[in-house]
């Protein structure tokens, strides 16, 4: 049964809260500009929270259980991250602020960003970009302002493998500057003689996924990254999938000039159905005057022989400029703070050891009823094919079935190189029982497929709704709801 | 402490599935010179240290905080009700990623739907997006939208000098990307005729926050005619919590609306996570950044939620995309929508109210102390909750006597944003402030001045 709109629910005259009488002289309104026709819902407190509670418990989190999301890090939220971003001290402070009063989240930021740059191996870190992509287009700005200096402003051309997110395309776009698309080769990775084909004086950088989409740690890393520094190219890592990596390998020493992190993935502060995250940007020292303003610098102040510590936010020489307003998504910032403080580097290391652990385990437990194309050692995730069973089943009958089984589905349909994809990413944080009971059910799945096909095709069978029509959501859009008058 | 269950027991019987002796043989790809390197970071501490050392730093910044202050300029202290953090606490809700999966993600989907229907209804407008990073990115989202539906053929994006500086460099970078200019008046007299007069057959767009930066209304209708008449789109900038009692942009002329909305139940937390509101006209649409939250039928006919029109995006349309936007700001919507929701038609308008009666009896009670004035730039133009203070004296003293005398934040020193606006304070009142919050505030300032005249 469907839950009613707010709209619906809504009756004149009824509030949610009550709030305070004016305790001031009124001032003369400017009729004018006075509007009378705003038609929000009018709620009692009870029927709204009724709402948003039966709105939940028709919504699935990693807390509802099991959500191998691949490339998306849908690992355990702790708990404590929540708490402590939601300090007053922090929820309170405002970013305008005089900077002796908010020395204390400057503290934090400054020791995220050295954080940060030491488990990647770069010089420098902005905690400004709000996401992965906007980390990226931040990346691309900086890779192109860096190069303009150099006189090398003709450059043009971003090279981006075939199973590249489709951030990373899009946010080169937004950069002024176009793709060229390098293959993958046959064990998966990127395509070394269509590189060194691609490497040329039009190109500004690649921009490389490593582990890539397909789950697998890039044989030839180091002569990717030579290919592309020889014709005079930056090499963009994009950190998305840093949860395989982080304690294990750090992509600066390998010569990776420019890297994102999701601090929403590796450093698990929460997705929030979507958002907000964090895509905080780490450079190598060549880039760190063009990183986006502000950034917070520590002073040491050696006066009358006391030394003092203090931080503050500065531009650096360079600058691209401000990606988002204030200083980047600090609620976000405190919670990747407290998670790296549990880990310490010991913990990191042990999460992606196990990230990878359980990855490995599901893909050798189902690559014989579900074909893994690349199949060798893969790291935190691995892709199988989806199109199991008889003809006609696809990798999104799977993934709606799995709703049945009360598993949130895989990722599919990508990376577009594997033909019905199943992107698997199970992440550290789930025991070898769930994992057990995510195979049982695959493999049941894969026996329906073969046994009764159309059983699948009309999954999901027991979630509140039904396979909904998103091709008549496209066609008739119908995007918005109001009050009935 | 690490949140890996597993035991010794698990990790061996997985080893022994996958055919190899020990965990390290699983990153043999790794180039070996690099693998598991030292790092230099502190030891793993427990829940309980770590607790501590926060609770700590952030109590060093909670002596100003324990009363709202009067500092806004983009970020604000506003009441949130109790319903909102009940409701983004939800597992279901917060530990979820975007709804790709439509039949089990029903709940977060029609929230955001909600959410969406009642930006139109705020702004006047015919399509909401599901949200951006924040109201500076999606003014950057809205300039680029107009770009695109001027096809190339137009370059110039005008803006005033009333417009938050934070948000004109954001614009600027974003369109670093493009062949296209952000063009704004030399000079901040009579903001909206200069704006106007820069208009004309290369603009895409013009962009009028209102309440503007300075806290005062913009003349939207004339400026909508104006832009209008060259064939370019009007981009308001409102204040969420403004349109509970003025007119919408829709209803003024306006064809993109792209706000800050995290007066709705959303903390300032040092600038962020906020929240971006992109909303906009029919037409534009199938041209616009962001997801889109549509309601359709199930296999049974039942009415159901989907992300929609997703052939915009990125994971659909790679480099062609309209925008490289894929994480945005679920979570505070989904928190505007439960604030929304909570205050209502008549609460929204309550609070607006509020805020405006109060700011102008400060505001009044402010103008009538020595050597003070109120709004100088344009002394008759109304204002919401914001309003610019005049002083004898520089602003960044008084705010030093407002913090150490009632322990609250001042206000914004103009004079970082503006060099020749060094004696000018922004100050923002709301529902929060009472009257004896206010009368301190006057109480302070009057010492201060006339201490400050008498030098």
């Amino acid at each position: 049964m469907s839950e009613p709109t707010l709209f619906e629910k809504s009756a004149a005259g009824r509030c949610a809260i009550a709030l305070p009488e004016l305790d001031v002289p009124g001032s003369a309104l400017p009729d004018e500009l006075l509007r009378d026709d705003l038609a929000l819902p009018e709620l009692s407190q009870l029927d709204l929270v009724r709402h948003y509670q039966r709105l939940s418990e028709r919504s699935f989190g990693v807390d509802s259980g099991f959500y191998p999301l691949g490339s998306c890090t849908m690992k355990y939220n702790p708990r404590i991250g929540e708490a402590l971003a939601r300090l007053p001290g922090f929820t309170d402070a405002h970013p305008l602020q005089s900077i002796e009063s908010v020395q204390g989240p400057l503290e934090i930021m400054f020791r995220l960003q050295s954080w940060l740059a030491e488990i990647g191996g770069f010089a420098r870190v902005s905690l400004q970009p709000a996401a992965g992509a906007q980390g990226e287009f931040t990346a691309l700005l900086m890779m192109r302002a860096w190069q303009r200096d150099r006189g090398e402003g003709h450059r043009t051309q971003i090279l981006i493998p075939d199973s590249a997110h489709g951030t990373n395309p899009a946010s080169t776009s937004m950069a002024g500057l176009s793709v060229l698309e390098i293959p993958s080769d046959s064990r998966g990775n990127i395509s070394l003689d269509a590189l060194r084909a691609a490497c040329d004086e039009t190109v500004v950088g690649l921009m490389i996924t490593n582990p890539n989409t397909l789950g697998l740690f890039e044989q030839q890393i180091e002569e990717v990254i030579e290919l592309v520094h020889r014709c005079g190219g930056l090499v963009y890592g994009d950190g998305a999938n840093m949860n395989a990596l982080a304690g294990v390998l750090r992509p600066g020493d390998l010569g990776i000039d420019l890297m994102h992190y999701n601090l929403h993935k590796t450093f698990s502060t929460p997705h929030g159905g979507g958002g907000p995250g964090s895509g905080p940007l780490a450079v190598s020292d060549e880039l760190r005057d063009y990183l986006p303003a502000p950034v917070v610098e520590r002073v040491v102040d050696e006066e009358h022989g006391d030394v003092e510590t203090r931080y503050r936010l500065e531009s650096p020489s360079k600058s691209i400029g401000r990606m988002c307003s204030f200083h980047g998504n600090f609620g976000m910032i405190v919670r990747a703070y407290a998670y790296i403080a549990l880990h310490g580097i010991a913990g990191l290391r042990e999460n992606s050891m196990h990230a990878v652990l359980n990855a490995n385990y599901l893909r050798v437990m189902l690559r014989d009823n579900y074909p893994v194309p690349f199949d060798r050692t893969n790291m935190h995730e691995f892709v199988c094919r989806g199109d199991v069973g008889s003809e006609g089943v696809s990798a999104t009958d799977v993934c709606k079935r799995l709703i049945d089984y009360g598993f949130h589905p895989p990722t599919s349909h990508f990376p577009l190189v594997v033909p019905h994809a199943l992107m698997i990413e199970p992440t550290e944080t789930e025991s070898l029982e769930t994992l057990d009971g995510f195979v049982a059910a695959m493999l049941e799945i894969e026996r329906e497929a073969r046994d009764a096909p159309e059983h699948l095709r009309a999954a999901p069978h027991t979630a509140p709704v039904k396979r909904l029509d998103e091709v008549r959501a496209a066609r008739q859009p119908i995007l918005r709801s109001r009050v009935q008058s | 402490m690490t949140f890996v269950p597993h035991t010794d027991a698990d990790r061996e019987a997985m080893l022994a599935v996958i055919g190899v002796e020990r965990m390290d043989a699983l990153f043999a790809d790794v180039p070996e010179p690099f693998r598991f390197p030292a790092l230099d970071l502190p030891p793993a501490r427990s829940e309980l240290e770590v607790e501590r050392e926060l609770q700590g730093v952030a109590s060093k910044s909670a002596r100003l905080l324990e009363a709202p202050g009067f500092l806004g300029a983009g970020s604000y202290r506003h009441y949130i009700p109790a319903t909102v953090d009940s409701v983004l606490r939800r597992g279901e809700f917060f530990t979820s990623y975007t709804p790709y999966q439509a039949e089990i993600s029903q709940g977060i989907l029609q929230a955001t739907f909600e959410y969406q229907s009642m930006i139109c209804e705020l702004t006047a407008m015919d399509v909401s997006t599901a949200s951006h990073y924040d109201g500076a990115t999606a003014l950057a989202e809205a300039a680029l939208l107009a770009l695109a539906v001027g096809q190339g053929r137009r370059s110039k994006i005008v803006a005033s000098q009333n417009l938050h500086p934070q948000y004109r460099e954001v614009v600027s970078t974003y369109l670093a990307g493009t062949t296209a200019e952000l063009a704004i008046p030399a000079t901040s007299d009579a903001a909206a005729a200069s704006v106007a007069a820069l208009l004309d057959v290369d603009t895409a767009a013009c962009i009028v926050q209102s309440p503007n930066y300075f806290g005062q209304l913009e003349p939207m209708t004339m400026l909508a005619q104006r832009a209008h008449a060259v064939g370019a789109l009007l981009i308001a900038v409102p204040d969420p919590i403004a349109l509970g009692m003025f007119r919408a942009p829709g209803d003024d002329g306006a064809d993109i609306v792209a706000a800050e909305g995290q007066s709705l139940g959303i903390s300032p937390s040092f600038g962020g996570p906020h929240l971006g509101i992109l909303a906009m006209k029919q037409a534009l649409v199938r041209r616009s950044a962001g997801r889109l939250v549509g309601e359709t039928v199930d296999a049974d006919g039942e009415r159901g939620y989907v992300l929609t029109l997703a052939t915009r995006e990125q994971h659909i349309r790679r480099e062609k995309a309209t925008s490289n936007i894929c994480t945005n700001a679920a979570l505070t919507a989904l928190a505007a929508a439960v604030y929304l929701a909570t205050v209502g038609r008549s609460g929204l308008r309550r609070i607006a109210e509020l805020c405006y009666h109060k700011s102008h009896y400060a505001a009044a009670q402010i103008a009538s102390l020595p050597g003070c004035g109120i709004n100088p730039q344009a002394p008759d133009n109304p204002f919401f909750k914001e309003f610019v203070v005049r002083l004898p004296i520089p602003a960044e003293r008084a705010n030093a006597a407002i913090e150490a005398e009632i322990g609250v934040v001042g206000g914004r020193a103009l004079g970082l944003d503006f060099a020749d606006r060094e004696d000018q304070l922004l100050l923002a009142v709301t529902e929060l402030h009472t009257r004896k919050d206010i009368d301190a505030l006057v109480a302070v300032l009057r010492k201060t001045v006339s201490t400050g005249i008498s030098r």
